[in-house]
């Protein structure tokens, strides 16, 4: 386990690594996309209560999920980069949070064209889209902080810290906010016992949910991968590998 | 000779009540700030004293946040530019402690002294009167947390010429529990009900804030050293 931990470390073979996972996960990450999407926007079945435009839910609720797991995915690499110094975690951090961010204002701007119809108002301060929107102001400064130095290596210690420091205060923020105020229809996918959700409306939403996943490992690996191109231009291994 | 840990840190306390008295503008600056905010709302929201005791509570502690976030671009900064702060970050004091102290007294002269006058401010406001020893609580608890939160953006960007919008961006999603207690302290308490619990979720706040920030002030001040 520990060896692989070491050749993540090492640009060469983290490039070769790359190359080889967005080979694998783009097509099927295109496949799970056309397909979840289909499947959730033509085939399922539309709701008793809110007709057709419940289906954007076929991607508001897999871009928060994502969003709220990339907080997450974005702090263990800068606790790696902070523990073990390793290079390639400084920059899956750098890659991690504009994704991050995007997918957080996908969910944002879904939400609000969601909550016209049904709320008859484009904003509505409950619970969970404030918890949204503070996890947005929690990316936006990371990458805030991350583009104010000039050391990319000190760049990348302040944004782990302060990603740290974001993830021991998600929880509290999302138990405060919800104390503050909840107003939203309980969470209705339980991965146990009875689901709220119907089996024909659970399963594209749950590929959806996965298809999101290899989106956002696609995306973030793609852009590690450029930066890898653009920071090594120089360098012997690359040219080898790419000649 | 290194003086002993105890010694140490009065030594620092005395440096930076000393260092903060001398200029007691630094002092009386965010109070005079706090005052003209205030007084805003009155003149945006019109003079209605019903209106103005309903909305007192998130009037006062918003004000307080943005107050503690406009002196906390200050924290470190005079350490970090005389260089202190690298003598401190290499003397075998733990620089987690030295940090605290900085802190502890800066929360002692902004944050207490915010706490001590707003039985003013809540006036101003006309805030029932029973909910102001809450008040004072809540603002003692909430701007400790407060101070550690702008500590840990401080010793981040300190380093950094355009730290101070930087500052606000990286501590306001952060602050927004203590906000969201604090108000909600108050409010109880101005409608008579009984905030104990909310002022013990500040507490507790505050008492796991100054355990955990101190490793996030020191490893970031590190960072700010060798940036």
């Amino acid at each position: 386990m520990w060896s692989i931990v070491h050749k993540m470390g090492s640009p060469p073979w983290f490039y070769r690594f790359a190359n080889v996972a967005i080979a694998w996960l783009l097509p099927i990450v295109l496949m799970a996309l056309v397909v979840g999407s289909i499947w959730g926007l033509l085939i399922a079945p539309p709701d008793y209560r809110q007709g057709n435009s419940y289906r954007i839910i076929f991607i508001h609720v897999p871009a928060a999920v994502v969003a709220l797991a990339g907080y997450y995915v974005m702090a263990t690499a800068g606790l790696m980069s902070l523990v073990w110094k390793i290079k390639m975690a400084d920059t899956a951090m750098r890659a991690l949070a504009p994704v991050g961010a995007a997918l957080t204002f996908v969910a944002l701007v879904t939400g609000s064209i969601w909550g016209k119809p049904t709320w008859g108002a484009w904003w509505v301060w409950d619970a969970r889209i404030t918890s949204m929107l503070i996890l947005f102001f929690l990316y936006l400064g990371v990458m805030a902080l991350s583009e104010a130095f000039d050391n990319k290596v000190a760049a990348a210690k302040a944004c782990a810290v302060l990603s740290l420091v974001g993830t021991v205060n998600i929880p509290i923020i999302y138990k405060s906010v919800d104390w503050w105020y909840s107003l939203h229809q309980p969470a209705s996918i339980k991965f146990t016992g009875e689901s709220a959700i119907d089996a024909s409306m659970l399963y594209p939403l749950l590929l959806m949910i996965v298809a999101f996943y290899g989106l956002f490992a696609l995306t973030v690996l793609l852009r590690m991968r450029a930066e890898l191109l653009i920071t090594y231009s120089q360098s012997a291994w690359l040219r080898s590998e790419l000649s | 000779m290194l003086p002993e840990l105890g010694t140490f840190l009065r030594f620092q306390m005395q440096r930076h009540l000393q260092a903060a008295l001398r200029r007691p503008s630094d002092i009386v600056g965010p109070l005079i700030f706090f005052l003209m905010v205030i007084t805003l709302f009155p003149i945006g929201l019109g003079p209605d004293p019903k209106i103005l005791a309903s909305l007192a509570p998130g009037i006062l502690w918003v004000v307080a946040l943005l107050s503690s976030l406009v002196v906390s671009g200050r924290l470190f900064q005079a350490d970090y530019e005389d260089g202190t702060l690298e003598q401190l970050a290499l003397s075998p004091h733990p620089l987690a402690i030295s940090a605290m102290v900085e802190v502890f007294c800066h929360w002692l002269l902004s944050g207490v002294l915010l706490a001590l006058a707003s039985p003013v401010f809540a006036a101003l406001l006309s805030m029932p009167s029973q909910a102001i020893p809450v008040l004072m609580a809540s603002l003692i608890l909430g701007t400790l947390c407060l101070s550690l939160i702008g500590a840990v953006a401080a010793s981040l960007t300190v380093a950094l010429r355009r730290g101070g919008v930087l500052l606000s961006l990286l501590s306001i999603p952060l602050t927004v529990p203590v906000l969201i207690f604090g108000t909600a302290a108050v409010r109880e308490a101005a409608l008579g009900y009984d905030p104990s619990s909310w002022l013990a979720l500040l507490g507790a706040l505050a008492a796991g804030g100054c355990i955990l920030a101190p490793l996030a002030i020191a490893a970031g001040l590190r960072i700010s050293l060798e940036a």
